[in-house]
């Protein structure tokens, strides 16, 4: 990385969509899913089903996940309509496809983690598919043991560190030029 | 393919700049989230329907307690006919003729009929309970399976399913042995034995959560509240919820053909989906794909400032 280009102080001109914001506001809403989800397993698995304040975080928990999802789809297709990954960035747009293939995978082991209805029925569907390609047999999404520990410490381990390596790939290449943008301009 | 080429990507370096603080940019869209998530959950909050519970099912639904404990004694519910990783019971699905998932093995085994038995025989001191588990168990497979399947033909004519309207018939002590399966339900006492057993923390539900698919409880219950995986209920979740709305595509194919009618759609969708993000993930290197929003000018209402000020030749 270029002394300097970490945290600069500025960006390029041409630098000025309010497309720009959302990779932005997609880390902020993974900083609140992460910030409630440690405050969650604080009390255990079973604290919020009985008390009103663990209710009112697993809310929190929930909705800071549907902003993430939804910032990071509308990030997804600003980067495609921008064709973000030119100028030797592809890494940057694989490393944001995996990630948010990892975030899928979290946010459906959280579902079964609950230990409600919604975790009953979403195991008893989900385990035809992930059966049926035979990696039930090491993934057992009947097995709430199993999925919490998934989702609370692998997989957010994963998005977290691709998420970290994503953003050093920003950072290095700089920020892409528009389309049939020429040297200098 | 010099054609198509198009013109190198310039460094970023080489622009001029504007003023642009990350930090400060991350502060106010962290403050923006932090409270957006409050709002929604202040105003929504957040679904948590209880778990089923054993006694909950035998309670609402007693006559779908023993058609399943028939069903997995006669060796003919979705578990007892599943295959890997429970049992051998079936060869499972496969992709252009690869057994994808009798590949994975039989790492979690499961006797479908054992989900009943085991807990009856873990009571004592009911003689009669004794006399039809060892009736049972001193039986033939052939003849446990004929007693059971035409106890299942029985209360699938009885009225309602109630087993005390079943037609007479040979039997054996399939009606003795669901009957008190049934009570051990009421009871509250069957997760415990299902999850449990050998280990005094149970944090495995397979066998208890198999046993509560194989009956109709469990499918009733979400298929009432449009979970049903002909209902894109695989990205709903109880209650007005947005659920899991980035599973569209994935909840898509199972509701077109040849999908919503193929007996290998599990491991066809999956297989399909794994394809759809390998080519999401390496689009860059595709021609054509890629080239798209080169076409299409979005670009040019993300970048209008630039445009503006640096018209194209
Ligand atoms: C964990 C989820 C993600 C986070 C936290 C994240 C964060 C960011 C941030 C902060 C930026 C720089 C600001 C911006 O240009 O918006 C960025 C850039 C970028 N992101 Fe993501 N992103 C995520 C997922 C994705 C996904 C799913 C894709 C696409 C498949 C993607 C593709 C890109 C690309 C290509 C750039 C470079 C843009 C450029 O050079 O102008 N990201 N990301």
């Amino acid at each position: 990385m270029p002394a300097g280009e970490a945290l600069p102080d500025s960006q390029p001109s041409y630098v000025s969509s309010w497309i720009y914001v959302f990779g932005v506001l997609t880390l902020a809403a993974l900083t609140v899913v992460l910030g409630s989800g440690i405050v969650l397993t604080l009390g255990g698995s079973d604290w919020w089903h009985a008390s009103s304040v663990g209710h009112f975080v697993n809310s929190l928990h929930l909705w800071s996940v549907e902003l993430f999802f939804m910032f990071m789809v509308i990030h997804l297709w600003g980067k495609f309509w921008m064709a973000a990954w030119r100028g030797r960035r592809t890494m940057t747009w694989v490393t944001g496809v995996v990630a948010f293939v990892a975030s899928i995978g979290t946010a459906f082991t959280g579902y079964l983690s609950q230990s409600n209805f919604d975790s009953q029925w979403i195991g008893a569907e989900g385990k035809d598919g992930i059966n049926a390609i035979g990696a039930g047999a090491f993934f057992n999404v009947l097995n709430p043991g199993q999925m919490l520990l998934w989702h609370v410490v692998l997989l957010p381990l994963v998005v977290g560190a691709l998420t970290v390596i994503h953003i050093l790939l920003v950072r290095r290449h700089g920020v892409v030029p528009p389309i049939d943008a020429t040297e200098g301009d | 393919m010099t054609m198509t080429r198009p013109p190198s990507t310039p460094d970023a370096h080489d622009f001029s700049k504007r003023p642009y603080d990350l930090v400060k940019e991350f502060v106010i869209a962290l403050t923006v989230v932090s409270l957006l998530t409050v709002v929604l959950a202040a105003v929504f909050s957040s679904p948590d329907e209880p778990a089923i519970t054993m006694s909950a099912w035998a309670q609402a639904d007693p006559a779908d307690v023993v058609a399943t404990a028939t069903g997995e004694l006669a060796g003919t519910t979705t578990s007892a006919t599943y295959g890997a990783p429970y049992n051998h019971n079936a060869d499972g699905q496969s992709v252009l003729g690869i057994p994808l998932q009798k590949m994975g093995g039989v790492r979690i085994p499961v006797d479908s009929a054992e989900l009943v038995l085991q807990p009856l025989t873990d009571q004592v001191g009911d003689a009669a309970l004794t006399d039809a588990l060892t009736q049972w168990q001193s039986a033939t497979p052939s003849q446990r399976t004929a007693w059971a399947t035409a106890y299942a033909d029985a209360l699938a004519v009885a009225p309602d399913g109630d087993p005390a309207q079943a037609p007479a018939g040979e039997y054996g002590p399939v009606p003795n042995l669901t009957a008190a399966f049934l009570d051990v339900a009421r009871s509250g006492y069957l997760e415990g034995s299902l999850t449990s057993s050998g280990n005094f923390y149970g944090g495995d539900q397979t066998r208890s959560l198999l046993l509560l698919s194989d009956g109709a409880y469990l499918e009733d219950r979400a298929v009432a509240q449009q979970l049903g995986g002909d209902q894109w209920g695989m990205m709903n979740e109880t209650g007005n919820y947005p659920g899991q709305p980035w599973m569209w595509l994935y909840t898509f194919w199972y509701q077109v053909r040849p999908f919503s009618t193929s007996e290998n759609a599990d491991a066809q969708v999956w297989a399909l989906m794994m394809l759809l993000t390998l080519a999401l993930m390496f689009l860059p290197l595709i021609p054509g794909v890629r080239d798209i929003p080169r076409w299409v000018p979005v670009h040019r209402l993300i970048w209008r400032d630039y445009y503006r000020t640096h018209p194209r030749a």
